[in-house]
């Protein structure tokens, strides 16, 4: 089977649209959505009612912590432009819509699988996995062999193996990756609708169970279009301009 | 447990074949299935080295995708979780270890067995995977002399994590072979190949290793400011060009190396055309002065980052075909200018320049006028060329001969690995609708992309006049 996984949507309609059209047409019978669907970006209602009825029909979506943010309305440890876009966002959302961020779970394991939004040893502190210590630090805490998560807004993978030494890699477009069922493999998503590694393209991963194989995708959207609209929304103009330059 | 006589996920294992420092090779076999098959099994002792394990995670990575002549095909595997192996197919030619008897070996030979494995490192490059471990027992011969090399325990993919990055020690046996950057950990250049071949190649021609057999990082270290002895300074047969050849891979910089191995083998295959330097004529080492020197302000070998297809790109073979009978003065420049083009953004590019002698001239080859007639085009190619003012190497000439010039351009072009054809498309389309199109065959039958040069004619298209750009 195979299932696509898309974390970091921030409301960016137009990048989910695609990103979900190119796993649908490689032949994706699964998702999951790793947190974070709302803030930053100007559509948070679109996107989640997209991601409401993929649940409906069976797909699996977690909390991120804007996603909790949105719902609280608490932006602690937040900085000023994403605490600005949260209240924006909140005030936006319906009853059932916020209700279904409320609901979200924050892990789920399945067949030796575990998805998180951020760092798996403490779910809900969404620390980052950005480096050979912290993704150490996430792989510890779980037995599970294959860890998925995002929040980092970079694609890496990480690996623990029988010499107890993290392997680091940056992942190359289109690539799939075999992961060893020896060793314990960390993914970290890139960010389907605020990309900050340089690339500008929409990022998700393509995992195919049967072989056991994972690939980073690497998808064009109408980044003019998204961006129009956080502008008309009054959003911050650089919550615009970044999505250009993929930082 | 003993695996022979067992019945592994429906393969028959038989006997060892092998027993390696890492693992153990067995012969197996499968129902309705006549591939000579065998079994790579990882040694698990208590206590063996944990880097084994990670080793052979990274041979599991790669292996299934290879594909091609100079790599035995994958079958199966299974990992750790149960017994771990893998199933791949058996080669059935002799590994170049047991040539090791008889060095050395004649300049020509050398050249051969160089060329040979040489391509099959050009094709692992292509393929995105630096071998790291090139000796002679990891390289084995089929029967018709195409090189195929074995064992991916220690190579690096450019698309998949280097699992062994973090493993580094010394590969125990590959000293002599192993390339200056790779004992300070680079493992992602694949010029680190060219040297091991190098060193290897100096043990076919003298007979020695040329930095002996350390057995510790010290002493493997010695490479990065101690030159060896000069080939020929051990056997006087030696040839200045393999010397110039072997010291070129020796060399402790990877920029100062071939480029590509594809540029490597175009040189084995055509020693009179290459460019001899001060390397040629070297009898002795340094000086202990200039070898002091270098030990104290060793040259810098982290390379600049491209990937290994990357790499390869920014060094092809260029080869351009000039058909020296058709070909009208305007035209000729036009190639001239099309080529200069392509070897302008590319400095490491190499160009061959190509004239076919057909039918009847070819017919007659070894008598006199014959061999007049092929040193005359060997001229006229260099004459063509003198204005691209190439230095001296960059370009090398052939006059192929054979009845049918798209298939001797084709072949040579398969042989040497070109990576671009540009050739002129024949002016008078009589000729062409007596002769055949050569470019239009060329043009779909290349293994290689293929540029048609060919005169804007007035008042087909544009209406300026032809070369107007």
């Amino acid at each position: 089977m195979r299932i696509a996984i898309l974390a970091d949507v921030h409301a960016n309609l137009e990048a989910f649209r695609a990103c979900l059209d190119h796993a649908r047409a490689r032949g994706a019978e699964r998702f999951a959505l790793l947190g974070d669907l709302v803030g930053y970006g100007a559509s948070p209602e679109a996107v989640i009612e997209i991601a409401m009825a993929l649940v409906a029909a069976g797909a699996l979506a977690l909390l991120g912590n804007h996603d909790e943010a949105a719902v609280s309305g608490s932006a602690a440890g937040m900085n000023d432009m994403a605490a600005l876009a949260i209240s924006w966002t909140r005030r936006r959302l319906t009853d059932a819509q916020r209700s279904f961020l409320a609901a979200l779970p924050l892990t789920h394991e399945e067949d030796g699988r575990l998805f998180v939004h951020a760092d798996a040893s403490a779910p809900g502190r969404w620390r980052y996995v950005s480096d050979a210590l912290t993704a150490r630090r996430s792989l510890e805490a779980t037995d599970a062999q294959m860890t998925f998560c995002g929040h980092v807004h970079r694609p890496a993978l990480y690996s623990l193996g029988e010499t107890d030494k993290v392997n680091t890699f940056t992942p190359v477009c289109g690539v799939p990756v075999p992961l060893a069922r020896g060793r314990r493999w960390l993914a970290v998503l890139g960010a389907v609708g605020q990309p900050r590694d340089g690339n500008p393209a929409a990022c998700y991963a393509l995992l195919d169970t049967a072989r056991g194989e994972v690939a980073w995708q690497r998808v064009p959207y109408d980044i003019a279009a998204a961006a129009a609209k956080i502008r008309a929304a009054g959003l911050p103009a650089s919550l615009a301009d970044r999505l250009f330059l993929g930082r | 447990m003993p695996l022979r006589g067992r019945t592994i996920d429906g393969f028959e294992v038989g006997e060892v074949l092998h027993e390696g420092g890492m693992a153990l090779l067995y012969r197996v076999s499968r129902p309705d299935d006549d591939t000579p098959l065998l079994m790579k099994v990882p040694r698990l002792r208590a206590g063996e080295d944990a880097a084994s394990i990670v080793s052979f995670e990274m041979e599991q990575m790669i292996m299934p995708r290879l594909a091609g002549p100079h790599v035995p095909r994958f079958v199966a595997m299974a990992g750790f979780e149960t017994e771990p192996y893998i199933v791949m197919e058996r080669i059935e030619g002799a590994a170049l270890s047991l040539r090791l008897r008889e060095v050395p070996l004649p300049p020509d030979q050398v050249a051969t067995i160089g060329a040979a494995i040489a391509d099959a490192l050009d094709d692992l490059h292509q393929q995105h995977v630096v071998h790291l471990d090139v000796k002679p027992a990891n390289i084995l011969f089929r029967p018709d002399g195409t090189a195929v090399m074995v064992d991916y325990g220690l190579a690096h993919h450019d698309q998949l994590p280097d699992l062994m990055a973090e493993e580094f020690r010394l590969p125990y046996g590959s000293t002599p072979y192993m390339a200056p950057e790779q004992v300070l950990g680079i493992r992602h250049d694949p010029r680190s190949d060219l040297f091991a071949l190098g060193a290897l190649m100096y043990q076919l021609a003298t007979g020695e290793t040329p930095f002996g057999e350390p057995q510790h990082l010290k002493g493997v270290k010695r490479r990065l400011w101690r030159d060896p002895v000069p080939p020929r300074r051990r056997q006087d047969a030696i040839p200045p060009w393999l010397q110039e050849v072997i010291l070129r891979c020796l060399e402790v910089s990877p920029d100062r190396r071939h480029p590509t191995a594809a540029q490597l083998a175009l040189d084995l295959r055509h020693p009179a055309q290459i460019a001899l330097t001060a390397r040629a004529e070297r009898r002795r080492r340094d000086d202990i002065l200039t070898v002091l020197r270098r030990r104290l302000r060793p040259e810098p070998l982290v390379p600049r980052r491209l990937d290994t297809a990357g790499r390869i790109a920014a060094a092809p073979i260029l080869a351009v075909a000039i058909d020296l009978s058709q070909t009208t003065d305007e035209l000729a420049a036009l190639l001239r200018s099309q080529v200069q083009k392509m070897l302008a953004s590319r400095p490491r590019a190499r160009l061959a320049c190509l004239h076919v002698l057909r039918g009847a001239a070819a017919a007659g080859a070894g008598d006199e006028a014959a061999q007049n007639r092929h040193v005359q085009c060997l001229l006229e190619l260099r004459h063509w060329a003198a204005p691209l003012n190439l230095a001296q190497g960059r370009a090398t000439f052939h006059v192929l001969e054979g009845a049918d010039a798209a298939e001797a351009i084709l072949d040579y072009a398969r042989a040497n690995r070109v990576d671009h054809l540009v050739l002129g498309a024949r002016e008078n389309s009589l000729s062409r609708r007596l002769l055949g199109s050569v470019s239009g065959q060329v043009a779909a039958e290349a293994p290689c992309s293929v540029t048609v040069v060919r005169r804007r004619r007035a008042g087909e298209g544009d209406h300026g006049p032809a070369g107007s750009d």
